[in-house]
């Protein structure tokens, strides 16, 4: 009974799926309004089950699964940014006649997958949870399927996570095979020491790092995301930037710092290499970009990029800021969608960043918002973005990698380009077509809530911030 | 101890001013005008404000006045104001030429007016922040910070090219700030605080120093600017409103030499003397070189941006004198180039605004039609040269003074600079005031109008009363002044411990 306890927020949002699932049999497409409400409702009441239950450190199913401060956090950064997803969702599907029951069921399934990733404590778990998110985001991202590059976004998405998915099996047999475990602590226990018992994880770590830096979309495993991006509806894109993003940057914390604390001076190197391409590649390959989702997929790897670099110090404040930074994250890409969502013309949406051209005259608030957005993607100080930039290099300096530091600051420099000329278009040049009023809430209420909690009024939140990700990142050392 | 936050004050009074103007609706001619007197009475109210700080600030005291420190993100990044003899008079100064700001642009800008005071007064917040801030995060984040605002300033208000100057602007400097904030970092970690008196007296090992000091200085010598990362200052400069010029002359560039006062000298004693050539020999070359580029300029604008750079040099030659009078000349002169130089900028603007060119071959005898503003141009011309008796004389002769002190040869070579600023000065106000009125469109230039004289009186006077009477600032500046030169001595004097090596190795955020 105890073990049942402690999965709770998982079952209320398996059984909620299920539940979701036949109202959605029954009652067809009509019903994608109230079973949106109700995914958000099952998204809540996790969360306050999660909140109620929650008592430090508790295994259960003899050690599959584990819930701790660490999965505290990520969760409720997941579970969030998955009621922002949702509330960009409606207006989107219902005009592109899209607004199958299919849609909340997929993502409460797909949050369900991230939630058993952030809670997996063996190689086993962590597989399942990551298979049953994958799965879910593939139907997903081929949701419009009669639209040929959402179905190509599918399709690709697939075959590569495909491929991922092969890799990591592959790593985490070879960690099998060597560990003769695949629990976390017993590996850890197995990997301890001289390091004689290493060489065959060291395999294993690698092929395990390339799975999880595929789901990262860290370099040299980001070819899918930028087409993804573009191809999927943009609500789901919106779901994939904010929601996998967290979750599977919570798994790739958890599976190098639990199982392989002794190995750190080995995949700290990995996990450097990877950062680093992934800024720099982020940072260029997003100046030529004229398609905002594009250039949100280069974004992005550039943000998991820095993010990474937390991680590659190894150390508690190291991961911290990574947690500091993936909230901030979340909230940065959940308004920046929202407001990509609220570009619309006459003839319908819009994904040309020209078209931004002259909103800060047509529509000044949005406008004000995107840029706030967008200066805080760039981590300029005053926002929240430079916090999320600022925790994860003080635990670089901090270990002493200082030329990674500078090499993140110089390409954020290079970042800071494109997310200006973003407000250069909204604010220097004259509008050529106005953007049309925004008439969703839903959207509107995400974009703005963002934009607010990334103005200067992060600058009390984000100590309480702070040291939630500090708990958090304790209970992992 | 202040008996009232004045500095929180003086930070949030722009701030709600923003917000009031935020609140109003419409597009009318009516509300543009509101929006204006908005602007005009919050920016009169924190010159107020500014100078009852002034009365409150104890002259003679060396150390931080008027501190306000709260708890901010955890106990050890604060939010903590402070004000001693070196940053009060930043604040005086910012607060005084915020109104002419205002003032100047009443007419000229009337595009999007609403927005452009909100970014003035959000710009005074973060200017007076920087001067006031006591915790690194904090003068980081308002040092920053202000790239946003005159990003928007310089882009949206600005001349014909200003989105190649905007983002000129905005790169050049966030690279430097960046290359700082890693330095920053280093120095929290390795002493713990980011306490800006605390990290005063904190001894960096010396080869540390330098490279915290090379950060440091990638930073402040963009902001200032020095030779040769100078060529931003042009283009901003130009590109800009009359009023954005006025703020990055008159306020912007004195971040960086404030920086090197606050952060450079004090903090990297051993690096400053090892470097202090690599100062030295910048700025004579910014001297020398930029006013003569400054004589061949066509722009009047471009002319006025190359003669605060080598304006700027004499503050750089001054302050790394490491020497009394060479540290308050430095500092003189930073006051005086702030209300100089933005008066010249203002006079272009007043040209400017009648006829639409700055282009100086297309002035010429305006003396004959412009008596009051060929009066006007020629005292500010004077102080730009360092005439005896006006603001510019007294900051560069003492700069010199210190200079001189340090080592002859540098003093020689800042002194051609002086006889090359009368050059160029002289050359501009001939081409445009004197010989004959030959071009039509001249003829019906008005002069200095009521709103025009209202800018120029308060700038006259504290131009004269700083040349004239400079003993009131000196004052305030002397004992700060002279308690960071002893502080330098003891520090150079005294060899640094090695145990500091072993505490540098120990992470100071591992007892979380």
């Amino acid at each position: 009974m105890p073990d049942v306890l402690t999965v709770l927020p998982e079952l209320i949002l398996a059984l909620g799926a299920m539940g979701l699932l036949m109202i959605g049999v029954f009652n067809q497409d009509k019903s994608f309004g109230l079973l949106n409400w109700l995914a958000s409702g099952l998204f809540l009441a996790a969360f306050i089950t999660m909140i109620a239950t929650s008592s430090g450190r508790v295994t259960a199913f003899g050690g599959l699964f584990i819930t701790d401060d660490f999965a505290l956090f990520m969760k409720t950064v997941i579970l969030t940014g998955a009621i922002f997803a949702l509330g960009l969702s409606g207006q989107y599907l219902r005009e592109r006649g899209i607004a199958r029951f299919e849609y909340p069921v997929l993502i409460v399934l797909a949050v369900l997958g991230m939630m058993m990733m952030v809670s997996a404590n063996d190689l086993l778990s962590l597989y399942i949870g990551l298979e049953l998110q994958s799965l879910s985001l593939y139907i997903l991202a081929a949701f419009n399927r009669d639209k040929l590059r959402s179905s190509e976004a599918g399709l690709k998405y697939f075959v590569l996570g495909a491929l991922s998915s092969g890799l990591m099996l592959y790593g985490i047999s070879l960690i099998y095979g060597f560990s003769g475990s695949t629990s976390f602590e017993a590996i850890a226990a197995y990997g301890a020491g001289d390091g004689a018992n290493a060489i065959g994880l060291i395999f294993g770590i690698v092929f395990l790092i390339s799975g999880l830096a595929f789901k990262v979309s860290a370099v040299p495993f980001h070819m899918w995301t930028p087409d993804v991006y573009e191809g999927a509806p943009t609500p789901v894109t919106a779901f994939f930037g904010i929601a996998p993003k967290v979750a599977a940057m919570a798994l790739f914390i958890r599976a190098l710092i639990v199982p392989f604390p002794d190995l750190v001076d080995q995949w700290q190197q990995v996990v450097i290499a990877l950062s680093v391409a992934s800024m720099v590649l982020g940072a260029f390959a997003a100046l030529m970009q004229t398609n905002i989702k594009r250039l949100m997929a280069y974004s992005s790897i550039a943000h998991m990029g820095y993010a990474l670099t937390g991680l590659a110090t190894g150390t508690i404040d190291g991961v911290q800021g990574v947690l500091v930074y993936m909230a901030i994250y979340m909230v940065m890409t959940a308004g920046t969608f929202a407001l990509i969502l609220s570009m619309r013309r006459k003839d319908g949406l819009t994904e040309d960043i020209a078209d931004l051209a002259g909103l800060a005259k047509s529509r000044p608030a949005l406008a004000a918002a995107m840029a706030i957005l967008m200066f805080s993607m760039a981590g300029i100080p005053l926002l929240a973005g430079f916090f999320a930039k600022l925790y994860v290099f003080l635990a670089v300096v901090n270990a002493g990698l200082y030329w990674l530091a500078v090499v993140g600051f110089v390409t954020s420099t290079v970042g800071a380009v494109y997310y200006l000329r973003i407000v250069k278009l909204m604010y220097f040049d004259e509008p050529n077509e106005t953007i049309e009023p925004l008439k969703d809430r839903g959207i509107a209420t995400v974009g703005f809530v963002s934009a607010a909690l990334n103005s200067p009024l992060h600058l009390v939140l984000i100590w309480p911030l702070t040291v939630a990700a500090g708990v958090a990142a304790q209970s992992l050392f | 101890m202040a008996d009232w936050p004045i500095l929180t004050a003086l930070l949030l009074v722009p701030l709600f001013g923003a917000l009031l103007i935020l609140s109003i609706r419409g597009e009318s001619d009516q509300v543009k005008q509101n929006i204006r007197y908005v602007a005009m009475f919050t920016t009169l109210a924190e010159l107020l404000l500014a100078v009852i700080m002034w009365i409150m600030f104890d002259v003679g005291e060396a150390g931080f006045q008027l501190v306000e420190d709260h708890a901010w993100i955890g106990e050890s990044i604060r939010y903590k104001l402070g004000v001693d003899g070196i940053s009060m008079l930043f604040i005086v100064l910012t607060a005084f030429l915020m109104p002419l700001c205002i003032l100047a642009s009443w007419q000229s800008v009337t595009r999007r007016v609403k927005d452009y005071m909100i970014a003035f007064l959000v710009m005074e917040t973060l200017m007076i922040g920087v001067f006031s801030a006591l915790d690194v995060f904090l003068f980081y984040i308002f040092f920053e910070g202000g790239l946003i605002p005159m990003f928007l300033i310089i882009g949206v208000w600005g001349g014909v090219r200003r989105i190649y100057a905007s983002f000129k602007f905005f790169l050049y400097t966030l690279l430097g700030s960046l290359l700082m904030l890693v330095a920053i970092l280093w120095m929290y970690l390795d002493a713990g605080t980011a306490d800006i008196p605390t990290l005063l007296d904190a001894d960096f090992p010396v080869h540390v120093q330098t490279w915290l000091w090379l950060a440091f200085f990638a930073s402040f010598a963009v902001k200032m600017p020095m030779w040769p990362v100078h060529t931003w200052l042009p283009d901003a400069h130009v590109e800009a409103p009359t009023a954005g010029s006025v703020i990055l002359a008159g306020v912007m560039l004195k971040m960086g030499g404030y920086g090197f006062l606050r952060f450079s000298i004090p903090m990297f004693p051993e690096a400053s003397e090892t470097l202090m050539w690599l100062v030295f020999g910048l700025s004579m070359v910014a001297v020398v070189y930029t006013s003569l580029v400054a004589l061949v300029q066509e722009d009047m604008k471009k002319l006025i941006a190359y003669s605060s750079i080598a304006h700027m040099g004499f503050v750089t030659i001054g302050i790394f004198a490491l020497n009394p009078q060479g540290v308050e000349g430095g500092i003189f002169q930073m006051l005086s180039h702030g209300v100089v130089s933005a008066a010249l900028f203002l006079c272009v603007g007043v040209v400017y605004d009648r006829l639409h060119t700055r282009e100086i071959s297309r002035y010429g005898g305006l003396v004959n039609i412009m008596p009051k503003y060929a009066l006007v141009f020629m005292i500010f011309a004077m102080a730009s040269v360092g005439l005896p008796g006006t603001s510019g004389f007294v900051g560069e002769f003492l700069a010199l003074t210190g200079a001189y002190l340090a080592d002859s040869r540098v003093a020689f070579v800042a002194a051609l600079g002086v006889i090359l600023a009368a050059a160029y000065m002289l050359y501009l106000y001939r081409r445009i005031f004197f010989g004959a009125l030959l071009k039509e469109d001249l003829k019906a230039l008005r002069d200095l109008n009521g709103r025009e004289i209202a800018i120029f009186v308060p700038l006259i006077a504290v131009v004269l009363w700083m040349g004239f009477y400079p003993k009131p600032f000196l004052d305030v500046i002397n004992p700060s002044v002279e308690a960071l030169l002893r502080a330098h001595q003891v520090s150079i004097a005294a060899p640094i411990a090695d145990p500091l090596d072993a505490q540098a190795a120990e992470p100071a955020l591992d007892d979380q």
